[in-house]
């Protein structure tokens, strides 16, 4: 291409234009330095000028994420960062809205608030720190801790069964859904720019360590040894295949998925279900959104990308309609509505 | 003396005041029948004022007691400012409506009752043991018997309608019936029909007719010997419409919006009885308004919080108990000093309390009902007229000091009506204040200005002025996190006395009456029309009275201590048990006397003024 055919661009932004002057305050070795290494590097592909950027969060260790970002950022209260994006993004569409939440804050006192932004396509990103723990208030269960386990707040093991946070997207009617895992950075820069550049409600799954109350939270199979077997990377219109030879995969037995190795018992790739992103039909979707280790490698990657009217689409729409029906609102008039009466 | 065309000889009698109410079971129409007389005695010309009585239930059985729905409306030759502490007129559709309506009727008040529902399963689901119709127990009144569903009926014969559905216009040959003895025009309620059941061609005639039939009823029968006329009421000049609380509240909003030059976002979860403001401004979409129905009343808040920092005029509205669950995310508004507006149209409480009715008991919850030390202003409309200039002026405040206001109405004032006479939009005051553009220096988005304390307004899509904010305690000025104990103190102190400073900047409190004297009846919200009225009778009896309403409730006006200083009894009748009078008392250590009745219904102007004698005489 030559210089002559590339439009007038702005000054592109870098990495570095993203980055606020405040001291990062998470535990040294805590995943979310990675989240936040991972956003900032992405965040000047999408070209969009930084004022038009507004980053919301709830209240856990991952709500501190807006004070790192040099954008326009709103720290909120505990769970609720959804509401105030949904109320944003409905008066001023234009702008591009990351939510920054905690498995606590999205799941547990968020949980009606995460299943309506995502049945409405509120046009947002929803990044979700999943650590399975508190981490802000110092150890206690989450909604996506084992069931059994041994928490400051549940000594003898948990009694409550965890959720499956991709199941309950697409039961939402979320219309982009992934997972991804913080120590997989090139990964991770890849979800959240295809999460970024889709129209509508995206949540994100990010598999986070918090090394202080849950150390290791993820690594049976996220570690760098193990995780080729242990996960499966999801792409587009490929046979779900894993394993360090690349000779497992996925079959589905009726509604039931199984593990099969390619060249044992017959089994060939051809065998293998392939994933489809677009599919309009979530069922596939669900079927990857419960398979989990040890049972099942863990998918990572798109489960989800379908195009909807985005909720400010929808709003913005009905505004126009009612204009095109009956003129621009006329405040005169409305003051008075229905019979009215002259006092000489 | 005047004959009609085919009537019998009848007085007719000129009237300043009447009060009907119209009574029925909730599937009988009683608040349309109601609403029709309003708008055509308000159209007329009259003063008018209403107090619509609904039951919590959309349709308990039918024929009982707890079903049973009301309509009040006082109409006037004179300035009135109640719907009237007793009706003159029952109309009652079954004997339910008779049963749960008698008390309030006085001796010698006429009853017109349709004679056709008093069978033996109505009278026994009412509860009576034998029918009042036919025994003496009625004989302190007037009563017109009036076979309204046989009558009815038969005005219809030959429409294609099912029975039941005949039977659901009766409540227009009432209507009818009421318009000839007030000798009112059905012209307003035949423009109605047509409008509402133009599509049904059917319904319309069979309404028509109906109406008509009842009016015709009236003319004809020998039941009644006078007719009665109350003059138009001598209003101060300009064009007037019939409004409810309600509706002007949501009037009020969408003119806010055009004042401050802002878009108008409204968040909400749907409650009794603030639900109506939700579906009026649903209905303004071609005014931009963009209105939310959000999962709940947290979300409803958030949204609105969210919405006011894109730079929006944002409110959300709802009653107590949805004020309850909004209250974590209104310090929120108060920590980041955003400008949003909190409607409570109050209800009885607590919990779920008596959800069609009236109370004032969330006063306390307005003003100190959140967590730490999070102060805001809460302003409350008197009438349901003034419910548009109070939306106004509490979207003034928000917007002028960076504030979330609390706006309390009322389930009496919101769905309460009057004549209202209709501003024009070249009236309306700027309330209008900047977005922050970039400067030179760092952004500060906690600086203030000197007057007002008020801190700045940037939106995201400035650029240039990206910055932070949220609910943890902000650094003074540059608005970083601080944990700084001296810093806390101050930014508290901050908060708090800009909300201090508002009092500079809204009327006085003014007093009807004497400047000083016996007795100050002081009292805020929807009370202002018995308040008033009581004050009158009382002055009219030469008592040394006086009476003051506070719209703004925090802070009070500078003057409200010189006043309630300045008279020897200070009385505060509340629709709660004292709410008012223990901050008053707090405040400025007056010895007032609370009287406080929770009965979920509006004050009787009697009772206020039998307790101010009462006072009178034990103190004189
Ligand atoms: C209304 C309210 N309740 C409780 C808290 C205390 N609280 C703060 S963070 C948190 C849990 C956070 O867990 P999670 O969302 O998983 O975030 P993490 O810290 O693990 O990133 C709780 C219970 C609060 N801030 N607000
Ligand atoms: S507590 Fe856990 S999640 Fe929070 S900052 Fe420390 S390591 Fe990270
Ligand atoms: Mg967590």
């Amino acid at each position: 291409m030559t210089d002559m055919l590339t439009p007038a661009e702005p000054t592109k932004l870098t990495r570095k234009d993203f980055v606020a002057e405040q001291e990062v305050r998470w535990c040294p070795g805590c995943g979310d330095y990675s989240i936040l290494a991972q956003t900032q590097k992405v965040m000047p592909d999408f070209g969009v000028p930084k004022e038009n950027i507004v980053f919301i969060s709830g209240i856990g260790c991952s709500g501190r994420l807006p004070y790192y970002m040099n954008t326009y950022g709103f720290h909120s209260i505990h769970g609720r960062a959804p509401t105030l994006a949904t109320g944003l993004k409905i008066a001023r569409p234009e702008l591009m809205i990351w939510v920054a939440t905690g498995d606590g804050d999205a799941l547990s006192i968020g949980g009606n608030h995460f299943l309506h932004s995502m049945r409405r396509n509120v046009d947002f990103t929803m990044v979700m720190h999943n650590n399975r723990i508190y981490g802000l208030t110092k150890g206690q269960t989450s909604p996506t801790s084992e069931f059994g386990k041994r928490t400051k707040s549940t000594p003898m093991g948990s009694v409550d069964r965890p959720v499956m946070p991709l199941t309950l997207a697409l039961a939402a009617e979320a219309t982009f859904v992934a997972r991804t895992v913080d120590t997989h950075t090139e990964h991770m820069q890849q979800t959240l720019e295809a999460a970024g550049r889709h129209r509508g409600a995206s949540y994100v799954e990010v598999l986070q360590n918090c090394n202080i109350f849950n150390d290791g939270a993820w690594r049976e199979f996220t570690e760098r040894d193990v995780r080729d077997d242990r996960m499966l990377v999801l792409e587009h219109g490929k046979p779900l295949i894993f394993g360090k030879d690349r000779n497992k995969g996925i079959r589905l037995r009726g509604l039931h998925p199984e593990v099969v190795t390619i060249g044992e018992d017959g089994v060939t790739e051809a065998d293998l279900a392939v994933h489809d992103q677009y599919a309009e039909d979530p069922y596939l979707a669900l079927i990857l959104s419960r398979m989990f280790w040890p049972e099942f490698p863990v998918p990572v990657g798109i489960l989800r990308e379908v195009d909807r009217p985005t909720y400010s689409d929808l709003v913005d729409a009905q505004i126009e309609q009612a204009i095109a029906k009956s003129g621009p609102g006329d405040l005169a008039k409305a003051l008075l509505a229905g019979e009215t009466w002259t006092v000489e | 003396m005047t004959t009609t065309a085919q009537g019998p000889e009848r007085e007719v009698r000129e009237l300043d005041r009447v009060t009907i109410r119209f009574a029925g079971d909730s599937g009988d129409g009683m608040q349309l029948t109601g609403t029709q007389f309003t708008r055509t005695a308000a159209v007329f010309g009259n003063d008018i004022s209403t107090f619509p009585d609904y039951p919590a239930e959309i349709r308990a059985p039918a024929g009982s007691l707890p079903g049973v729905s009301g309509f009040q409306i006082s109409f006037s030759a004179l300035d009135i400012h109640t719907p009237g502490d007793a009706p003159d007129v029952l109309v009652a559709m079954n004997p339910a409506a008779l049963k749960a309506n008698l008390v309030d009727l006085p001796a010698g008040g006429a009853i017109i009752v349709n004679s056709d529902a008093f069978t033996k399963a109505n009278l026994s689901k009412a509860a009576y043991a034998a029918n009042p119709l036919e025994d003496d127990s009625l004989k302190a009144y007037k009563l017109f018997r009036v076979p309204i569903s046989t009558l009815n009926a038969a005005a219809l014969e030959g429409l294609e309608m099912t029975g039941k559905q005949i039977d659901l216009t009766k409540n227009f040959f009432a209507l009818g019936l009421m318009f000839w003895l007030y000798e009112r025009s059905m012209e307003p309620t035949l423009r109605w029909i047509d409008e509402k059941f133009g599509s049904r061609p059917v319904i319309a005639e069979a309404n028509r007719r109906a109406l008509r039939a009842g009016y015709a009823f009236g003319d004809t029968t020998e039941m009644f010997h006078e007719t009665y006329r109350v003059p138009k009421a001598k209003l101060p000049p300009g064009t007037y419409r019939n409004i409810t609380g309600n509706e002007a509240t949501a009037l009020g909003f969408l003119a806010a919006a055009h004042a401050a030059k802002r878009p108008l976002f409204y968040g909400s979860y749907p409650i009794t009885p603030a639900s109506d403001i939700l579906h009026q401004l649903s209905a303004y979409k071609s005014f931009g308004v963009k209105s939310f129905q959000a999962e709940d009343e947290i979300a409803a808040m958030g949204a609105t919080i969210g919405a006011a920092y894109g730079g929006a005029l944002a409110l959300t509205g709802t009653s107590g108990p949805g004020v309850a669950l909004k209250t974590e995310a209104i310090g929120l508004a108060v920590m980041t000093e955003l400008p949003v507006v909190i409607v409570n149209v109050q209800r009885a409480g607590p919990s779920t309390g008596l959800p069609t009715k009236v109370e004032q008991a969330d006063l306390f919850q307005a003003i100190f009902g959140r967590n730490g030390e999070a102060p805001l202003p809460v302003v409350a409309p008197a009438t349901p007229g003034e419910c548009f200039s109070m939306a106004i002026e509490a979207s003034r405040l928000a917007l002028k000091y960076m504030t979330p206001v609390m706006y309390l109405s009322d389930a009496f004032v919101g769905n309460g009506a009057e004549p209202w006479r209709v501003p024009s939009p070249d009236e309306l005051p700027d309330i209008s204040v900047p977005n922050s553009v970039k400067e030179d220096g760092p952004y500060l988005p906690y600086a203030r200005d000197p007057e007002t304390l008020s801190r700045p307004w940037a939106v995201p899509g400035t650029p240039g002025l990206e910055h932070r904010i949220g609910g943890l305690e902000k650094l003074n000025g540059l608005g970083t996190v601080s944990y700084d104990a001296d810093n806390h103190h101050l930014m508290t102190k901050l908060r708090h006395d800009k909300v201090a400073g508002i009092a500079n900047d809204i009327p006085d409190l003014e007093v009807f009456g004497p400047e000083r004297g016996d007795l100050l009846i002081l009292g805020w919200g929807s009370t202002y029309g018995a308040l008033r009225s009581a004050t009158e009778r009382l002055q009219a009896e030469g008592k040394s009275v006086a009476h003051a309403h506070l719209r703004h409730l925090f802070p009070f006006p500078k003057n409200t201590g010189d006043v309630v200083r300045s008279y020897k009894t200070v009385l505060i009748p509340e629709l709660n048990l004292g709410q008012l009078w223990f901050v008053i008392r707090g405040t400025y250590l007056v010895d007032a006397l609370a009287y406080g009745r929770v009965r979920g219904k509006p004050f009787r102007i009697s009772e206020i003024v039998d307790e101010a004698n009462r006072l009178l005489a034990e103190r004189s």
